[in-house]
């Protein structure tokens, strides 16, 4: 049940008051169920530049963090929750986490970038290096010791050679308000703070680096974990999405007696081209959306045909352009080099597709004060675009995060939130929208496709001299990747809002793939224009490491063409390119973990018989990590049908905090990008989205799965810890487009790999 | 509407519903069950599988009206009390997931295919396992985990 009393924020910043008061109230399982806060209480939210907005000590021992960071399903909880347990001396169980909640968690800017960890960390770090000297002080005076007598393990404060004379820090619960400040720098990602306390050397660490279970696995396995989709909030009615037949198709009329009949049916919600229907029960609002006649006018013709996609790329007009990397005259190079290359390389719109398509719930209560429950991994930019949507102030909208499906980017979890408010606003009750398949997989937006065009000159040593560099990324993010306003929002879009928030991402060279050490390079970056703006199913956004797969899918295969063309073996050819010595580093650790045999690639003996073999290798560098990936397939010539058998993966990521953690993140990462790798590719008309399904959008199945996959882990305690996230799913694509070449000596340079492809290029080639 | 029982995890629901309602939706807004979960509504991924009989079932797809009088047991329902399955602690152990939104899928369809198949050859588990989806990529753990519990299970058979 709701308290019939919301908890305003009154009262919890004065049940708060400072770092040690008990905090029994903030039980995170009744999180979901509280409402939002009156607006007048709104300046109260406890500061970022407070300790008590990072972390409070329960007089149970708790040690409860508050954080803007979120949990996507990588176990960045657990990596955090060492992180806090190392700097204070505390039983990791006793560390509890309050996830994205804006109401009462610092804004850090939300998921992405691979920065929980790297960035995220840091604050809550500093915060209980600081919170653990409070303490300190705290028990000095209650123990009547100095502070050099004492000591700290596993949360109890002793006095060194006494220790019978010890208080835990549960016991410290309660004492008088500290409100212990702390120095803010920088926000969003890159918020720190700075305390008195100093954090551990990491040489002394005994937490972090520890492969701990993840602290969600257990409850997830026994089923008894909630995730956004089971959020009940009393009163609660269900809806669901009508979309348009296509982009640019606008409503002509509902017919609301299609659905009167329907048991539990509550209201059609019409606004502009936002339709939906809310009923009573979830199945009752499903059968009604599919029953509601709506009439739309014929789509726009908007986008080209499938099969035009990358010459639309290549010939029309960037609407910006940039130039990356230039060093030395490339084109002079160019002409005087000894050998030339030239290839271009295809990158299709990819869907996040995710395993959940979504769930959000809206309570959008008379006054504008609204709460909602959603799984985004943007909770505080989502809020300003809600607010912007109800025209109300900031501080009457509540987002409180709660776990849904793997996210890897922004798939439209935020869209979602908008369809729940304008649902919940015309019926004025809560309501829980549950998109479905197609909602996701074809209205979803989509990571974007890039075409590139890529020249390098040899000189006679078989040194690369000359490296010309051409991407084509369509649109970058024209839904920005932070829900900021309300027309990024598909809801609002729908209902004539504009999107004035666009932002041009461009896929570089040496930023979104590793750089090699080249003498003369000349690398440009175009952004095009994405074929309608408004409502469209191939609006595109960030998706697992934005223009990372792609690009070096283009250079890394690239890499490959120079080195068959010097004749050199692919990582011998590599190493001469590059002096970063982490670089090299992953790279040696995959060639020795895989065995790897020292020749150039296309193989020499292509056996008689129906299956290829061969390997090939691709090298992700990412914000400071450092990724080599070998993998070995096998070839059906007949069929064109390729299977990798092993993959070998070197890791290098500063600092590990969890090492069995992170060995699951890469695992589970080379999974998913070799399904983007192999199999995925949006398929599209001259005006919707045709990929709707598990059926029309194939992922990677179980008789996709390598036989083997290695991992190999290097640890840099001297370093900080770097982002793991996305950094391994960088690589694949290039080392298995270098095996296939290897195997077959045919080169593919269009992703997917799917077997037409590969077959045409054994074709081609013959 | 029509009323009927539900025999859930061992336990007997009165319910009150079309009887075209799809299993999932019973258990998941009748029931109050937050397993299974919704995927696709379409039966190509999992993530609303149960067990009816023993069978991995599509509850997205199966209408109420024909699970009455079955067996029907969820992903809470494997475990006695504290006490995971065999099959919950394999998967535990290997840690295997990322997210864990499609497990209902892969656990109860473990635990179906060891039932009968106590020591399934690699091609035997990817059969068993080829209409599942896991988006995360958490494959290689999953495999691991159904070693591991065929193992277990074996020794204590």
């Amino acid at each position: 049940m709701a308290p019939k009393t919301p908890l305003s924020r009154r009262e919890f910043v004065k049940d708060a008051g400072g770092l040690l008061i008990g905090f029994s109230l903030m039980d995170a399982t009744m999180l979901p169920r509280l409402l939002a806060a009156p607006a007048d209480d709104a300046a109260l939210v406890p500061s970022p530049g407070r300790l008590d907005g990072w972390l409070r000590i329960e007089k149970d021992e708790t040690i409860r963090v508050f954080t803007g960071k979120a949990e996507i399903g990588m176990g960045v909880q657990t990596a955090l929750s060492q992180i806090v347990a190392e700097e204070l001396d505390a039983p990791f169980e006793h560390i509890s986490f309050v996830m994205a909640d804006t109401a009462i968690t610092p804004d850090q800017g939300g998921v992405g970038g691979s920065t929980s960890v790297a960035q995220g960390g840091k604050p809550l770090r500093n915060a209980a290096a600081t919170a653990r000297v409070v303490l300190l002080q705290l028990a000095s005076q209650r123990l009547g010791v100095p502070l050099e007598q004492l000591q700290v393990k596993n949360g109890v404060v002793s006095v060194m050679g006494d220790p019978a004379k010890s208080i835990s820090y549960g016991a410290l619960a309660g004492s008088p308000d500290l409100h212990e400040a702390l120095k803010t720098t920088g926000d969003g990602f890159g918020l720190n703070v700075e305390g008195a306390g100093k954090p551990k050397a990491p040489s002394t660490y005994t937490v972090v680096g520890q492969p701990i279970p993840r602290v969600d696995m257990r409850p997830k396995v026994l089923g008894q974990f909630s995730y956004a989709g089971d959020v009940r909030v009393p009163g609660m009615l269900h809806g669901r999405v009508v979309r348009p037949v296509g982009v640019g198709s606008t409503l002509q009329g509902v017919d609301e007696s299609s659905v009167k009949e329907i048991p539990g049916m509550v209201k059609v919600v019409v606004k502009g081209n936002f339709v939906g229907v809310v009923a009573q029960t979830e199945w009752s609002a499903i059968r009604a959306a599919q029953a509601l006649k709506v009439s739309w006018t014929a789509p726009k013709a908007a986008f080209p045909d499938q099969q035009d996609l990358y010459r639309h790329l290549r010939t029309a007009t960037p609407k910006v352009s940039k130039d990356g990397i230039v060093r030395g005259d490339a084109a002079a190079a160019m002409s005087s080099a000894a050998k030339k290359v030239q290839a271009s390389y295809d990158w299709p719109f990819q869907s996040h597709a995710t395993m959940g398509p979504g769930c959000g719930i809206a309570d959008v209560q008379p006054d504008g004060v609204t709460t909602i429950w959603s799984g985004g991994q943007k909770p505080h930019s989502l809020q300003k675009a809600i607010a912007e949507l109800l025209h109300v102030p900031l501080e009457r909208i509540r987002i409180v995060w709660v776990e849904d499906a793997g996210s890897y980017g922004r798939p439209g979890f935020d869209d979602i939130a908008g369809d729940a408010v304008l649902l919940s606003q015309a019926v004025g009750k809560p309501v829980r929208v549950q998109w479905m398949r197609a909602d996701m997989t074809a209205w979803g937006a989509k990571g974007n496709p890039v075409a590139f065009d890529l020249a390098g000159g040899l000189d006679a040593d078989g040194k690369v001299s000359a490296f010309q560099f051409t991407s084509r990324a369509l649109s970058g993010t024209e839904i920005t990747p932070q829900p900021v306003t309300a027309g990024n929002l598909l809801a609002c879009q729908l209902t004539g809002i504009l999107n004035a928030a666009a932002a041009d991402e461009f896929a570089q060279y040496g930023e979104a793939s590793a750089e090699y050490q080249i003498p003369n390079v000349h690398a440009v970056g175009h952004v095009v224009a994405t074929f309608d703006p408004v409502a469209s199913p191939l609006r595109t956004t960030h998706f697992r490491d934005p223009n990372g797969p792609a690009t070096a899918f283009a250079v890394e295969s690239f890499m490959d063409e120079m080195a068959a063309s010097a004749g050199a073996d692919p990582i011998e050819f590599r190493l001469k390119h590059l002096s970063d010595p982490r670089a090299k580093a992953v790279l040696a650790a995959a060639a020795e973990k895989a065995g790897w045999d020292s020749r150039p690639s296309p193989k020499k003996s292509v056996g008689a018989g129906e299956l290829l073999t061969g390997r090939g290798v691709g090298l992700g560098v990412r914000n400071g990590t450092y990724v080599a990936t070998i993998a070995e397939v096998e070839v059906n010539r007949g069929t064109g049908a390729a299977r990798v058998k092993r993959f070998v993966c070197a890791h290098d990521c500063g600092l590990i905090v969890n090492p069995d953690g992170l060995r699951g993140v890469i695992a589970a990462n080379l999974m998913h990008s070799m399904s983007r790798a192999m199999k995925e590719e949006v398929k599209f008309d001259r005006s919707q989205v045709t990929s709707m399904d598990w059926v029309t959008y194939p992922v990677v199945r179980a008789s996709d799965v390598p036989e083997q996959v290695d991992i190999v882990l290097i640890n840099h305690p001297e370093l900080p810890a770097g982002g793991a996230g996305e950094p391994s799913s960088r690589p694949t694509a290039g080392a298995i487009a270098n095996a296939v070449f290897d195997a077959t000596g045919a080169r593919v340079r269009q992703a997917p790999l799917t077997p037409p492809r590969i077959k045409a290029a054994l074709a081609s080639k013959a | 509407m029509s009323r009927a029982s539900l025999k859930v995890n061992g336990q007997v629901h009165a319910i009150d519903v079309d009887p075209e309602t799809p299993l999932l939706y019973v258990l998941r807004d009748n029931l109050g069950q937050h397993n299974p979960r919704f995927g696709c509504g379409l039966g190509q991924c999992g993530a609303c599988t149960v067990l009816v009989d023993n069978r991995p079932t599509r509850s997205c797809l199966l209408p109420v009206s024909r699970a009455v009088g079955k067996e029907i047991v969820t992903l809470e329902g494997l475990s006695h009390g504290e006490n995971p399955h065999p099959v919950q602690t394999a998967f535990i152990d290997e840690q295997v997931f990322q997210c864990g939104y499609c497990l209902n899928g892969w656990v109860l369809t473990t635990k179906a295919l060891l039932d009968k198949n106590p020591n399934p050859s690699d091609a035997e588990m990817r059969k068993a396992f080829e209409t599942l989806v896991c988006r995360c990529g958490s494959h290689v753990r999953i495999f691991s985990a159904v070693r591991r519990a065929s193992d277990a299970m074996r020794r204590s058979a």
